[in-house]
């Protein structure tokens, strides 16, 4: 006997699933990441893996900050560049000397009320010795750019 | 003889979206700056001459890392667990021991005539061998003494974290407990490259 719950057979094919909202939904995404996220500035050419602290701040005004990275040059470097830890600025790797023209070059790009606000940010590899940190430093400081701060990853604990 | 409008086929409009998503994923990032603000000292003149000697003994914490990342304060070995305790015991001085800094009697707004310590410095040091990773944990227990400390009394007098207090209160606990952290004129004192 026929169930008297089932619908007839022509009736049961399924149909399209409308799919018009589809493109709003992922617009809604897209406008959430590029609001969200900001654009890679750099392509790092260093191994990196910055130390832990408990007291990192977040850092305010991206605009004012420089960046200089500091640590061993990426394993299709190495041939050229050795394993030592290298410095890089912007897009190449630089030594000490070129410091103090590096931070003239980003001063020129800010503006005149902003200039003695630069901050540099050194995102330096945990491994890496004092030495050349130490020369960096000094390199700023002859170089007036006396704001930096050691970018860190915030941790609740001491290890 | 009015034409139908006829619906424009919207169905790529997805892959469209997706493509200029996946765009955006692949190169923006994420990640927010974190990190230790700290302000180097200005390069000295040239004719300028050290003052180094001024400062009293009593009122400097020396900090010593060596190449081997142990540290040395104040003369003994000590773990970078134990310095903490030990910075916060120097900067507020609180039993008003004799090698610890002097303290003098102050006005300070919103607290009124107080018994604090005078100038204590800490004075960190390192050698061109530490390792930046401890080099920085040492710095970042440093600081957190420090901003314990103001924590601390912030709590006590205003009931608020330091950070959530305004100007003025901020500068009377500035000046309640004035110490600063000074990095040392680098020197090669351990013979490491």
């Amino acid at each position: 006997m026929k169930s008297r719950f089932r619908p007839k057979e022509e009736e049961r094919t399924v149909g399209q699933i409308n799919t018009a909202s589809l493109p709003d939904i992922i617009f809604m995404l897209l406008f959430f990441f590029m609001v969200t996220t900001v654009m890679r500035e750099v392509d790092l050419m260093v191994m990196i893996k910055v130390p832990e602290a408990t007291e990192a701040k977040k850092l305010e005004k991206k605009s004012l900050v420089s960046y200089i990275y500091i640590g061993k040059p990426l394993l299709r470097y190495q041939k050229a560049f050795g394993t030592e830890p290298r410095i890089q600025l912007n897009d190449q790797f630089k030594t000490v000397k070129d410091i103090q023209d590096f931070i003239a070059q980003e001063r020129d790009q800010l503006n005149e009320a902003d200039r003695n606000k630069l901050t540099v940010s050194l995102k330096i590899d945990e491994n890496t010795k004092m030495g050349i940190v130490t020369d960096v430093k000094q390199a700023l400081r002859r170089a007036n750019a006396l704001k930096i701060n050691y970018s860190s990853v915030k941790a609740d604990k001491l290890k | 003889m009015a034409r139908k409008l006829q619906p424009i086929n919207a169905g790529s409009m997805a892959d469209i979206a997706f493509l200029l998503l996946i765009f955006f994923l692949v190169t923006t990032t994420m990640d927010v700056d974190t990190g230790l603000m700290r302000m180097l000292p200005a390069m000295p003149e040239k004719n300028q001459k050290q003052k180094e000697d001024k400062i009293k003994e009593r009122n400097v914490f020396v900090v010593l890392i060596n190449k081997n990342n142990e540290l040395l304060v104040e003369g003994r070995r000590m773990d970078i667990h134990e310095l903490r305790a030990a910075a916060k015991e120097f900067i507020a001085n609180p039993e008003n021991k004799p090698d610890l800094p002097e303290k003098v009697w102050k006005d300070i707004p919103y607290f009124g005539h107080v018994f604090v310590t005078k100038n204590p410095v800490i004075s960190l040091q390192n050698d061109r061998g530490t390792s930046y990773g401890t080099y920085l944990q040492v710095q970042n227990e440093l600081i957190a003494a420090k901003n314990e400390l103001r924590d601390e009394l912030a709590q006590s007098k205003f009931g608020k974290k330091y950070d959530e207090l305004d100007k003025d209160k901020q500068e009377a606990i500035k000046k309640y407990y004035p110490a600063v952290i000074s990095e040392a004129e680098p020197k090669n004192v351990g013979g490491g490259k």
